[in-house]
């Protein structure tokens, strides 16, 4: 008899794409995709390891493009969304996907189509946040430097938008809770792991890893905010909805000065 | 250079332009050339919000705010008892720079109070974004102030280095112009309009037949009218503004509740409260008419010179017309569901997919986001029949209001609070 598989990959969106290509070829039963470092085995089903092959990511990745150039950037922004179960949620989805002839990211009306949806439209928000979000700091070795926070795993997604905007300087964004960065050498974007002591946030404080002039530059930005503001108009509970409390401790312009 | 003058400056001249309300950054085509900096391609960004809750997108600063002009409703004519500064060019390129390269703003806003003549003034302006531009390699966006009464050669060569030029027009009503800014004639702000808009119209028809023509403030112009200041109508504000819109081709027109800085007669007292909700009406109003579908004529007329307060202008225009409604979700035209209270367009665009696939439910639109509070008593859908057909439009209003919150409500409510 079939019996139902979990497959376990390595966390990467290719391992995840690896393990689809795997269900579909093999006709599995499919109880749960899993990420290696927080598997769990079922009572009634097998557990089976996927070793990343970048080939047959491409394949199912073109595969879903063919079909709909939306479907597979929700399918993208939903998995960076690093949502409990969300693996199994994006395989229906896509099993969905092929089984039926008309556009189906368009059905609103089905469950799965629409949590999807919403959840990288959730990503999307969080992607365009940190667009907006990061502060560069000078380095005495002039790199502009930033540490940032995001609910979801965003940095692969930004990282475009930063290299065609910051041409002609070298900067570095470093996400401190999945511990990993994207750094630009004037060519190209890499990634990269730091040895971090601390992190950057907007101390008031001075680090000695920082010109002099940074500290003026966030001076003259922390003046400049209060300054635009409109006292007479004061809406707080508008400003924290746009800029919820969570990312105040790396936005220069919110740090305590007097 | 020296951190503290400028910090000085800055204070000053930022916090005189504060008032002017655009902060957007979007709508440009230019793109990062020769790996120099930046790029105005996307969307636009908000990087941060004020406390009052505005995007800060842009560094909005005066190049100066010495003024010659003496207008009532403005805090640096010259009449006021302020302090004065003024940026040079170099100082205002190296912050733009600096701050841009920060991930801190989108760009610049550059204003100014009119010190000597309209040209003089002009002529800096322009030498800022032309600065900018040729010798920072800068491809970040620039919105420049069409100063009035600017010559047109000035206003073309400010198209050529500027995403976006405005002139604001302050006060919607030519008397109630002659009222507060004696000093300015009608047509000193329409001109350099005219220019702008004939201009862009020129760059769209060599487009297409010479591929390098240089751009010319792709991200169009803008105006703002101030609110509350002369006693106007919304619909003498409506109606200019869809003028503006259909004879300048504006992009956007601002309004700007009248934030008191004067005492002066012939405005509000100083601490009077800003019309923000009034403002925000007016908005609202803004988008019906932009992306709704909606006429001036049909929200504000002679019968209707006002908008309501309480409500939101499509819900007051929808229960003015109820023999309109109710209207089938499963199949109305998208242009009648965008009539339905409570449905944005982006519910519409949901609606008119999902429902290929299958008839819609109360639950279906519940999930997809509509506003059923409202909108319950303008539609049906599947499984649902209109239960309210008997309800008079006061009567719907009242369940409506009954049912929902809203912040500003305490300000105008006529009844008295029972614990305060």
């Amino acid at each position: 008899m079939n019996e139902a598989k979990i497959l376990v990959y390595d966390g990467s969106f290719n391992g995840y794409l690896t393990a689809v290509f795997q269900a579909f070829e093999q006709k599995l039963i499919i109880a749960d995709i899993q990420k290696e470092e927080s598997a769990q085995s079922g009572l009634f089903s097998d557990a089976k390891l996927v070793y990343t092959d970048v080939l047959k990511s491409k394949r199912v990745w073109n595969g879903i493009q063919k079909k709909n150039n939306t479907a597979i950037k929700n399918i993208y922004f939903a998995f960076l969304s690093e949502t409990k179960g969300i693996e199994l949620l994006l395989y229906r989805y896509i099993q969905k996907l092929f089984s039926e002839t008309e556009l189906l990211h368009l059905n609103f009306s089905d469950d799965i189509v629409l949590k999807i949806s919403q959840l990288a439209k959730s990503v999307g928000r969080e992607k365009h946040r940190m667009e907006a979000f990061v502060r560069f700091q000078l380095t005495k070795d002039a790199i502009y430097f930033s540490n940032i926070e995001p609910d979801f795993d965003v940095l692969p997604l930004i990282s475009k938008h930063f290299k065609s905007r910051y041409a002609d300087q070298q900067w570095i964004i470093y996400d401190v809770k999945r511990k990993y960065g994207i750094y630009y050498n004037l060519d190209a974007v890499e990634f990269i792991t730091l040895d971090m002591d601390g992190i950057h946030s907007n101390k008031t404080k001075k680090s000695n890893v920082f010109t002099d002039e940074e500290y003026e530059f966030q001076d003259l930005w922390n003046n400049y905010f209060k300054s635009t503001n409109i006292a007479s108009r004061v809406n707080l509970k508008l400003h924290t909805q746009h800029v919820p409390k969570r990312y105040w401790k790396y936005l220069s312009e919110k740090k305590a000065v007097s | 250079m020296s951190f503290e003058r400028i910090k000085e400056k800055l204070n000053i001249l930022a916090d005189a332009a504060k008032y002017d309300v655009s902060c957007s950054s979007s709508g440009s085509t230019r793109g990062n050339k020769n790996k120099g900096l930046g790029d105005s391609t996307g969307m636009g960004i908000c990087h941060t919000y004020t406390e009052d809750g505005r995007c800060v997108s842009l560094l909005k600063i005066l190049l100066t705010n010495h003024c010659i002009f003496d207008c009532a409703y403005c805090v640096t004519r010259k009449s006021n008892d302020i302090k004065r500064a003024a940026f040079k060019i170099q100082e205002a390129v190296d912050l733009t720079i600096n701050f841009y390269r920060r991930n801190y703003i989108e760009g610049l806003f550059l204003s100014s109070g009119i010190f000597k003549s309209p040209d003089y003034t002009m002529e800096r302006l322009v030498a800022v974004a032309k600065k900018l531009r040729l010798e920072e390699n800068f491809n970040g966006y620039i919105h420049l102030k069409s100063i009035p009464g600017a010559s047109d050669e000035l206003m073309y060569e400010a198209g050529l280095y500027a995403d976006r030029l405005s002139v604001n027009i302050e006060v919607p009503t030519i008397s109630g112009l002659k009222l507060l800014a004696p000093d300015k004639k009608h047509e000193d702000f329409t001109k350099p309009m005219l220019k702008v808009k004939n201009e862009i119209l020129i760059y769209k028809a060599e487009k297409k037949i010479t591929k390098s023509t240089p751009i010319y403030a792709p991200a169009g112009q803008s105006t703002q009218m101030i609110i509350g200041a002369t006693g106007e109508s919304d619909k003498d504000i409506m109606y200019s503004a869809t003028h503006y819109y259909k004879n300048y081709n504006m992009k956007r027109v601002y309004y700007s509740g009248y934030v008191p800085v004067a005492d002066d007669s012939r405005l509000p007292a100083i601490g009077s409260q800003v019309p923000m909700l009034r403002e925000n009406r007016l908005y609202q109003t803004d988008w019906l008419l932009r992306f709704y579908g909606f006429g001036v004529k049909e929200i504000l007329n002679d019968t209707h010179p006002n908008l309501d307060i309480d409500v939101d202008p499509k819900l007051s225009w929808a229960l003015r017309n109820l023999s309109q409604f109710p209207i089938d979700v499963n199949t109305a035209e998208p242009r009648m569901l965008a009539r339905i209270p409570g449905l944005g367009m982006n519910s519409v665009y949901k609606i008119i997919n999902a429902r290929k696939y299958r008839k819609l439910t109360f639950d279906h639109l519940k999930k997809i986001g509509v506003a059923l509070n409202r909108a319950k008593y303008f539609m049906v859908c599947s499984g649902n029949d209109y239960a309210h057909k008997d309800l008079q439009a006061i009567q719907i209003k009242g369940l409506i209001l009954q049912n929902s919150q809203g912040k500003f409500r305490n300000n105008y409510s006529s009844q008295l609070s029972l614990f305060n």
